[in-house]
């Protein structure tokens, strides 16, 4: 070992604390880097083997009835591979666990031995036998919440028939990697499940004997999508189709891939702010050794080391810390990374997940803990360079305070010695303590902005379960209903309220921009369910026009007063001119809310329901679902509290974990932070505070002088990281806002107090550290030693 | 040792059988080998040996900067061995006023407010201008102590260690780093104030020559005091040379 390489040793040992800290910082950084895109690759891997082994259409083209010689027609529309039907029909599921009926999506099996489109994947027991009418394959998540084997009997109500069915086999498939019941977002496998049959036994069922009502197609590579959507749309349209739509609007892909994106967007903001972080560190503890062994310095250079020499030896030392950061950070980033596996497999029903270190983000990670150790160090080791060996060995000048400000006027001239020394060294160094502020803002910022988030979530959920929905029970039918059907609803001894509701499936068009969705027909001053403006006022329906909400008047690009063609896709299959009418409020979807009876005289249906909110008398919900039970026009019964207890669920779990990791995390940087400048300083000034405890100050007077000048960044940083979190938390709120969901930005005074305190903490922790530094130095000593 | 002293005057500080040892075992380094001495209050008190003697470990004790590892030392009616950290700090804060080789001035402070320093915790100071008029920098009073140079810096010092009247005046090398002409002038102002404000002053330097200002002459060498000399005939700062 060179002589400079046991000095190297030496000084990472004396300065082991100040290390630690950088490291941790640089560790954060690495290892969230590490952890996101080794999910980002993973997911998108995953998801794209599991989308061409299992052959998942590109195209979805709902139909009401079609004949089955319609296929070869879709099938000679040029750019398409693979045209495909299969039969797609809501029922519903009885177990033993509940009391009410559970909503199923039915398909149809194709015939063995033919290569099709949306393959499943059997995870127990094995396919239905076509012969077998019977025999059903059940969603493994379903049968997995319900403890159903293969071997059990599941009584199941399709198309208005009760009957039971053997379940032979359960399976996954990528059209259900993320699903929720109808009606709802957040996944709750006990309360949606999908069931596959032979397609004779369900066309025998649904009675679409030698039809077909959905067509999946897969596309040529290379084909134009859009062109071959407006075809698919012209073959299917005389037979009552509410329009073809991509993979990218399908579901099950939409959260996964806004899910991917999100990582994406995360991954390359986040980290950066903790390497900006740590480079500034590592160049203020850099740049306070070098000062202090400028003499040092002088000296080898006499002795003939070459500058370069020199420079590496601080390089190193810079470089050790942060590629050990780096370390630390890749095995952090892997543990999280396995950790968050179970998490993702829980909302994500993959067959596989297997988190991958990326080479490329470890590798770039290294990278880039190197550059900014460089950064950092050769910031520093400029100014040595520019004396002459002669000039480095003779002591500097002390520090010049001369055009520091003078305190003779005003309130300053009442501020004591103390105090003004705090505030010189403030001014005398402002970018390294602008550095200091800018760098806890934002790691408070970071956290803030999350947490931020996260109450906006909670608001997101009191307000679309208990504001806009008031119901306690959405009742849904098998067919649209006459007005008897609600009259019977309400006319029932447990429901104390029931309102219809009609749902329109709708292409909304404004010039190029369009979006697929559906109209909600509401009564006139509906009590259960409303369309609210964005002061939470009910909005009331007009009799002409439409209220969009404001996503959708976002992807529209409308206001109120333009006007919007609507292609309704059911009835009629009209196409009409309406006016928008008002905006309406709204966190879940996308809705579009109309008068019921307009919407009714607009489609030439009037008084036909699709479903009703219903409010329930305390106490009654057993008797109401055994009422429900013998209404063969009722489909199923979806709980708000259920809706809402799913959502609260996901919710605490990701946000319980999310908040523990935002504040270790503003924890880190921000101790990071003060505990070095606070170290360094107290270095610097270690002259200075022996001279103070000389004078006959005492230890808490003395480490004012000192703590004084981090209290001071810490209170400057406070407000910032709150303005710069609440910016942050705008932005977020933005880029993950979608049609599927909004995230609002409320005042959140519980993220604002947890931050603050996070931040607070931390400093109190590296200033109470520094402190008992101060207090076990020898103050003789202090007053020999000479820089 | 006992040193010779006159039975007449108050005793500023007793010192009985004091040692000062740092480290332990084998790399045991024996500062102090048990020192006893007494100094009048108001005295001006040299302190000389080579480097290592242990004069500087005996001013660091009786300043309240450093503890003995046995014997006793009183100032006045007080125990200084007794006193915890707070205790000291009282002292120092109270009674002590330092002078230091190196200034140790605040580089953030300018003259006045290094003296403005001590003032605002001290029970009767002067004023800061009146400290500094003392040792004759009424012009630089707002100058920082970047702008002043070596001499003019020890005179702030001096005035920061004055302005609050100590009773005690421990100056370690004030001249050390200053040519002669100026460390003449600082020790004249070190004079002023004795005769000025009664101060007694405990003074530690390699320059033999100062010793004529002194009342007493403490000789250490090795830990131990060598020789006490009482000097009957004190001559003012500026006819010493060296």
């Amino acid at each position: 070992m060179t002589p400079l390489h046991a000095k190297l040793m030496r000084d990472l040992w004396r300065i082991k604390a100040q290390a630690a800290a950088i490291m941790v910082v640089i560790a954060i950084g690495v290892g969230l880097q590490i952890m996101m895109s080794g999910f980002v690759s993973s997911l998108t891997l995953t998801r794209d083997a599991y989308y061409e082994r299992h052959q998942l259409a590109d195209i979805f083209a709902p139909v009401v009835r079609a004949p089955n010689y319609v296929e070869s027609r879709l099938a000679d529309i040029p750019g398409i591979r693979t045209v495909e039907t299969r039969l797609n029909s809501m029922a519903s599921a009885k177990v033993d666990t509940r009391e009410f009926s559970i909503s199923m999506q039915v398909l149809s099996l194709p015939l063995h031995g033919r290569r099709h489109l949306n393959e499943v994947r059997l995870t127990q027991g094995r396919m239905p036998d076509a012969q077998r009418p019977d025999e059903i394959l059940l969603l493994e998540s379903f049968a997995t919440a319900h403890g159903i084997l293969p071997g059990a009997q599941l009584e199941v109500t399709l198309h208005g028939v009760r009957r039971w069915y053997s379940v032979v086999g359960t399976a996954q498939s990528p059209e259900f990697i993320y699903f929720a019941a109808p009606g709802e977002f957040i996944p709750d496998d006990a309360r949606f499940g999908v069931i596959w049959m032979g397609r004779p036994a369900l066309a025998a069922a649904l009675d679409l004997e030698g039809a077909f009502n959905e067509a999946l197609v897969s596309l040529l590579r290379g084909a134009n999508k859009d062109a071959v959507l407006d075809q698919i749309d012209q073959v299917l349209d005389p037979f009552g189709a509410p329009g073809s739509y991509g993979l990218e609007d399908f579901a099950s892909d939409r959260f996964l891939s806004e899910e991917i994106s999100g990582l994406e967007v995360t991954s390359s903001t986040v980290p950066p702010v903790f390497m900006m972080v740590a480079a500034f560190l590592l160049y203020i503890v850099t740049s306070r050794m070098i000062t202090a062994e400028r003499e040092e310095i002088g000296l080898v250079r006499a002795f003939g080391y070459s500058k370069r020499e020199v420079a590496a030896h601080y390089l190193e030392l810079a470089l050790f810390i942060a590629v050990t950061g780096a370390a630390l950070g890749c095995l952090l980033g892997v543990l999280l990374g396995r950790a968050m596996v179970p998490v993702y497999t829980t909302y994500y029903k993959l067959p596989f997940l297997l988190f991958r270190l990326e080479f490329a983000s470890f590798a770039s990670g290294l990278l880039l803990s190197i550059a900014v150790a460089t950064l950092g160090g050769v910031w520093a080791l400029r100014g040595i360079f520019r004396l002459t060996p002669a000039q480095a060995m003779r002591p500097p000048t002390p520090p010049d305070f001369s055009h520091s400000i003078s305190f003779k006027k005003g309130v300053f001239a009442r501020l004591d010695q103390p105090t003004r020394m705090v505030l010189r060294r403030l001014m005398r160094q402002p970018w390294r303590m602008l550095g200091a502020v800018i760098g806890i803002a934002s790691g408070m910022a970071l956290s803030l902005a999350m947490l931020i988030i996260y109450d906006g979530f909670d608001v997101a959920i009191d307000r679309t379960f208990n504001v806009v929905d008031r119901s306690d029970a959405t009742v849904s039918f098998v067919q649209n209903v006459p007005s008897r059907t609600i009259y019977d609803l309400s006319g029932m001894e447990g429901i104390s309220q029931a309102e219809p509701v009609r749902f329109v499936p709708v292409v909304f068009r404004n010039g190029l921009r369009s979006y697929k969705g559906s109209i909600t027909g509401l009564t006139p001053d509906p009590v259960l369910h409303r369309a609210l403006d964005k002061d939470l006022r009910p909005i009331a329906l007009p009799e002409r026009g439409i209220v969009l909400s404001t996503p959708l008047a976002d992807v529209l690009d409308v206001g109120v007063g333009d006007t919007l063609m609507l292609e309704i896709r059911e009835g009629r299959q009209q196409t009409v001119v309406t006016q928008v009418a008002g905006i309406a409020e709204s966190l879940l979807g996308a809705p579009a809310y109309m008068d019921l009876d307009a919407l009714g005289r607009q489609i030439g249906e009037p008084n036909r329901f699709s479903a009703a909110y219903i409010s329930m008398r305390d106490g009654s919900q057993s008797e109401v679902y055994a009422d429900l039970k013998d209404m063969p026009a009722v489909a199923g019964i979806s709980l708000r509290s259920e809706a809402e207890e799913a959502f609260q669920r996901v919710m605490d779990e990701g946000a319980g974990s999310a908040r523990f990791i935002m504040g270790v995390m503003a924890f880190a940087i921000t101790f990071g932070i003060v505990y070095n400048v606070a170290r360094v300083a107290q270095d610097e000034s270690a002259r200075d505070l022996a001279s103070l405890r000389v004078l006959g100050f005492r230890h808490s007077e003395a480490a004012f002088v000192l703590l004084g000048e981090l209290a001071v960044v810490v209170l400057v940083a406070l407000p910032l990281g709150l303005w710069m979190g609440t910016g942050l938390s705008h932005l977020i709120a933005q880029g993950f806002s979608t049609d599927l969901y909004q995230v609002p930005v409320v005042f959140a005074p519980k993220a604002y107090g947890s931050s603050i305190s996070v931040v607070v903490c931390a400093a109190g922790v590296s200033g109470w550290l520094v402190q008992r530094k101060i207090r076990s130095t020898d103050i003789t000593l202090a007053l020999k030693t000479r820089e | 040792m006992t040193s010779a002293h006159d039975t007449d005057i108050n005793h500023a500080f007793k010192v009985q059988d004091l040692t000062k040892t740092y480290g332990e075992g084998h790399s045991a380094v024996h500062a102090l080998r048990g020192a006893d001495l007494e100094i009048g209050d108001g005295e001006i008190v040299v302190l000389l040996g080579p480097s290592g003697s242990g004069k500087s470990t005996l001013l660091n004790i009786l300043g309240g900067l450093d503890r003995a590892s046995s014997g006793t030392v009183q100032f006045r009616d007080q125990i200084l061995t007794d006193l915890d950290d707070r205790g000291l700090t009282n002292y120092r804060r109270r009674h002590v006023g330092f002078v230091f080789q190196f200034y140790n001035l605040m580089p953030s402070l300018t003259a006045r407010e290094n003296v403005e320093l001590v003032t605002e915790i001290s029970e009767n100071p002067i004023t800061a201008e009146h400290a500094l008029e003392l040792v004759g920098l009424t012009k630089r009073i707002d100058h920082f102590p970047a702008q002043l140079s070596g001499g003019e810096q020890q005179r702030v010092a001096i005035a920061r260690a004055v302005a609050k009247q100590p009773d005690v005046l421990f100056c370690d090398e004030p001249t050390g780093a200053l040519d002669s002409a100026t460390g003449r002038a600082v020790l004249r102002v070190i004079q002023d104030v004795n005769e000025a404000l009664g101060t007694t002053v405990l003074l530690i330097t390699h320059a033999a020559a100062t010793a004529a200002m002194a009342d007493r002459v403490i000789h250490f060498a090795d830990g131990q005091i060598q020789k006490v000399e009482l000097n009957k005939n004190r001559v003012s700062a500026e006819e010493i040379h060296w």
